[in-house]
């Protein structure tokens, strides 16, 4: 397994090997699903929808729909305008959506295509709407693609009435539909009035019913992205995902918002529900201190098995940020934290926790990629690997315990539908973090050391 | 409701059983239609699934890093020697490298690999936006070549440039320019199996049947292939096809070039493996190989027959659909199902030729529609209208399946058996009737 992976590493200035990050369109189509009656399309050759669907489809096993403008030789040569035009009208009348979602792609960035003016040309029909957003292949990652999105949505529907609807905006990142529950269920508890936006839950986990809907259930709904204008605050979850549409939104509609961490961990999740308190000025409800009682006391039960445990965590921003504070609280040693998208402020960042944290000779990396994260663990080796599926050939390559986190998970079920938001959502991770260094000791003990009570 | 769902566009993409004469030709072989969910993939996907599985290549894909991440170790293809091709390789462009262009990146690229990791054959992928900016992939891997003494393949696939079909071809054109040049090698006695991919081993089986009859397989294109047999495949007597929809082109190429003749196999069903062995016997070997195929695919059919008849009870008078890429493997298919007893009602391919589909329209029943490049609703609205039991494709339309409570194999890249060969029959069998009789589908009932 990976036996070409050198130890010795050496400069590379052109070749990326074993990415982690893929594209913008992929980001965006995934934050359309999050619209109630939407249709992501996606303006470009058609392998890049297929690929998008089978992607999405992959790491959560439901239907993901998509169209495609299906470029030829003619629409590169051309522009895309014509293709646009049909495409839409043929949405519109076939799968009747109530919103479309372009996004662009690599081709149609490059060759020039102008979507506003392209779509200001098009009659759209009574009560419809097509928005878009640019998303170019060769810009950021699948993470810029997802906050574009959301950007292109406030863009073309967000309005202010003047008047406060009294509810409080929520962006969770990207986040599975099981996170997004999460924090619904935790602002109920709070009695926090909201709109979740996007909100996937209930559309890439819809329930089995035996009969097949294109639009499920759930998703932000068209009068709640209006309203969005109308939002007392937005509370931007993930400090490197969700600024962009929230600042956008800012400057639409003056909705004020507050940047936060992704609510992964003790900290974070307290930094989360104390906002939630000062909004309502509630006391913070038993059933949450309850949660996070148990949290504390789980670790502590347990803290032998992770202390001083070292771990290398990768995949995007956000949830990689989340995932080393919340080792970091359980004692553990983020010894390598790597993400493929872009920007040093990710570096930034977990600097500033190991800092918090005082952990020494620990390295952070942005635009890093999983070639190089194996050639840091062949010359230190970790107690753990937490990140994708990706990860999986190092795990294998190397003989270290693996835990599944982020996206994507390709090689497992049920990921998608449980969180790793909140206290519940920590309290899952502790599980699979210890589950996976006990797992490994019982493996690895021989017959005298093997114990039933541990 | 099943007008509705059509487009205009899309009717004559669309036959039925009935329509058993060739005047209604189903409409084929052209580009999706702009706004459909087309469940069709690119000139890019269909050079990078042919070429993948040649295990000791370098696969550099010139472009931004999607292209590359999503084709990230996703074949499934075995390999028994080197596994450097499940690492993903990629000039991974950005905003700079569009403007300026990319061709210096590359050429870096290039270099970085030939520095580091001695490679014996690159492959460079040109996705879209590189048909775009102008980047001259073919110079910058001639210049290469030369600067290396070692082999750099540029593969001509532009996403847009055509649909999968063609970037097969573009996939074979790679090949042929790896085989070249090849004036001086001798002919053996042995044949190349083309367009087996090796998912889940399945050129492993198919070697194995060879050896067993006395046939030596020279190269294997391109299921755990590597460099050192691949150039070999000029030396070869005989080319068996047997996915006919991206390997024919090489095939005939290979037949004018290397005068190498060639027939079309498969080894989906007993039927068709049977029949193949013994045809591969009759068109190379000796009277002793084709007596040795004859008694062999005898004793395996016999072998088979009671296992298969067991499952019969199980299966026989369910409905089945088809949704697979090529035309040869939805034939394979419709005759393995009728072995089982089970009718096919739907009938799907990406890229089903005009003589492919006159097949399937003569083994079909009356009942049956036939579809090319099918989209979602249109899949729907005739696996629930012709009340499919079972559905047949790949990853994007399990969940679809599923969500219409109907029972799924995957006979594409995430297959979990081997379904080539007399072992396939037996895990495709088993596989149907795993999935269409699991007691989950008793609950889902119960809800609705």
């Amino acid at each position: 397994m990976l036996t070409m992976t050198p130890k010795e590493i050496s400069e590379r200035s052109s070749l990326r090997i074993n990415p982690c990050k893929t594209c913008q369109p992929v980001g965006a189509m995934y934050a359309a699903l999050g619209v109630h009656n939407c249709m992501p399309h996606s303006h470009g050759s058609q392998g890049c929808a297929s690929y998008h669907r089978t992607f999405l489809s992959r790491h959560f096993k439901e239907p993901a729909m998509a169209s495609t403008s299906s470029f030829t030789e003619g629409a590169s040569v051309f522009g895309g305008g014509s293709n646009l035009r049909t495409g839409v009208k043929n949405v519109f009348d076939i799968y009747s959506p109530d919103i479309i979602a372009v996004h662009t792609t690599c081709l149609s960035e490059t060759i020039g295509d102008d979507l506003t003016a392209f779509i200001q040309d098009i009659d759209i029909p009574e009560g419809k709407y097509v928005v878009h957003t640019n998303t170019p292949s060769y810009v950021g990652s699948h993470i810029n693609g997802f906050y574009n999105m959301m950007s292109g949505f406030i863009n073309y529907m967000a309005e202010t009435t003047g008047q406060s609807n009294g509810k409080t905006a929520i962006f969770p990142g990207f986040v599975n539909p099981g996170d997004i529950r999460e924090l619904k269920r935790i602002l109920k508890l709070m009695k926090v009035p909201f709109t979740m936006f996007p909100d996937q839950s209930g559309v890439m986990d819809a329930p089995m019913t035996g009969n097949y809907a294109m639009y499920p259930k759930g998703g932000t709904t068209i009068p709640e992205i209006i309203g969005l204008g109308d939002c007392e605050k937005v509370l931007a979850l993930g400090e490197l995902t969700s600024e962009e549409p929230a600042n956008v939104l800012e400057r639409k509609c003056k909705v004020p918002y507050s940047l936060m961490q992704l609510p992964i961990g003790i900290e974070a999740t307290d930094k989360f529900v104390m906002e939630l308190s000062q909004i309502t000025n509630e006391e913070i409800p038993y059933e949450l201190e309850e949660e996070r009682g148990q949290l504390v006391d789980i670790i502590l039960d347990a803290h032998f098995y992770f202390h001083d445990k070292t771990v290398a965590i990768f995949g995007d921003p956000d949830t990689v940020l989340g995932l080393t504070r919340l080792v970091l609280e359980m004692g553990m040693i983020p010894k390598y934290v790597l993400t493929g998208t872009p920007g040093e402020a990710f570096v930034k960042l977990a600097n500033n926790l190991f800092n918090q944290y005082g952990v020494s000779d620990c390295t952070a990396k942005a635009s890093g990629d999983l070639f190089e994260l194996h050639q840091w663990i062949k010359n230190e080796k970790v107690d753990l690997l937490l990140g994708t599926s990706y990860g999986k050939q190092i795990a294998k390559a190397e003989d270290i315990p693996f835990v599944r986190a982020g996206f994507p998970v390709l090689d497992r079920y049920v990921h998608s539908y449980a969180p790793i938001l909140g206290y519940k959502g920590a309290i899952r991770l502790v599980e699979m973090i210890a589950g996976a260094l006990m797992d490994r000791q019982d493996r690895d003990a021989s017959d005298e050391e093997f114990e039933v009570v541990m | 409701m099943t007008e509705s769902l059509i487009l205009e566009e899309r009717k004559d993409f669309i036959k039925f059983g009935f329509e058993k004469s060739g005047k209604t030709a189903i409409k084929c072989e052209s580009n999706s239609v702009s706004g459909a969910v087309s469940q069709r993939a690119c000139v890019y996907c269909g050079a990078r699934v042919v070429l993948n599985p040649i295990t000791d290549a370098f696969h550099i894909v010139h472009g931004p890093i999607g292209c590359a991440s999503y084709t990230w170790d996703i074949r499934g293809s075995l390999t028994s020697g080197s596994d450097l091709y499940r690492n993903s390789f990629s000039t991974d462009l950005t905003e700079q490298d569009i403007v300026f262009g990319g061709e210096k990146k590359l050429s870096a690229a290039i270099d970085e690999v030939v520095q580091k990791h001695n490679p014996k054959v690159i492959f460079v992928y040109a996705t879209c936006i590189v048909g775009v900016i102008g980047d001259d992939v073919e110079a910058v891997c001639r210049h290469a070549e030369k600067k290396h003494g070692t082999r750099v393949i540029p593969v001509k696939s532009p996403g847009f440039s055509g649909n999968k079909s063609y970037g097969y071809k573009m996939a074979c054109n790679a090949i042929l320019e790896l085989l070249r040049p090849h004036n001086n090698i001798s002919k053996t006695h042995g044949v190349n199996i083309l367009g087996d991919f090796n998912l889940a081993g399945e050129m492993w089986i198919i070697k194995n049947y060879l050896n067993e009859i006395g046939i030596p397989v020279v190269s294997t294109i391109t299921g755990d292939a590597g460099y050192d047999n691949l150039i070999k495949a000029p030396s070869a007597g005989l080319n068996l096809v047997q996915c006919a929809g991206s390997m024919t082109y090489l095939a005939k190429k290979m037949e004018a070039e290397m005068n190498i003749p060639f027939i079309k196999v498969s080894f989906f069903g007993v039927e068709d493996t049977s029949q193949s062995l013994i045809r591969i016997a009759e068109a190379i070997g000796t009277e002793e190989n084709i007596n040795k195929a004859k008694t062999f695919t005898q004793s395996e059919s016999d072998r088979l027959r009671p296992l298969l008849e067991k499952y019969k009870s199980r299966l026989e008078g369910k409905k089945a659909a088809i949704y697979v890429g090529g035309g040869f493997k939805a034939i394979s298919l419709i005759r393995q199902f009728n072995q089982m007893g089970i009718e096919t009602v739907v009938v799907g391919t990406q890229t089903g030729k005009p003589e492919e589909y006159e097949i399937i329209t003569g083994l079909v029943g009356q009942n049956a529609v036939i579809l090319d490049d099918a989209n979602p609703a249109e899949l729907e609205t005739f696996m629930k209208e012709k009340d499919a039991d079972i559905l047949v494709g790949g990853v994007k339309e399990r969940p679809l399946a599923y969500k219409l409570g109907i029972a799924f194999c995957d006979h594409n890249h995430e297959r979990k058996h081997a379904l080539a060969g007399y072992e396939g029959v037996v895990n495709f069998t088993k596989e149907i009737n795993l999935s269409m009789n699991s007691p989950v589908w008793e609950y889902i009932k119960q809800e609705t």
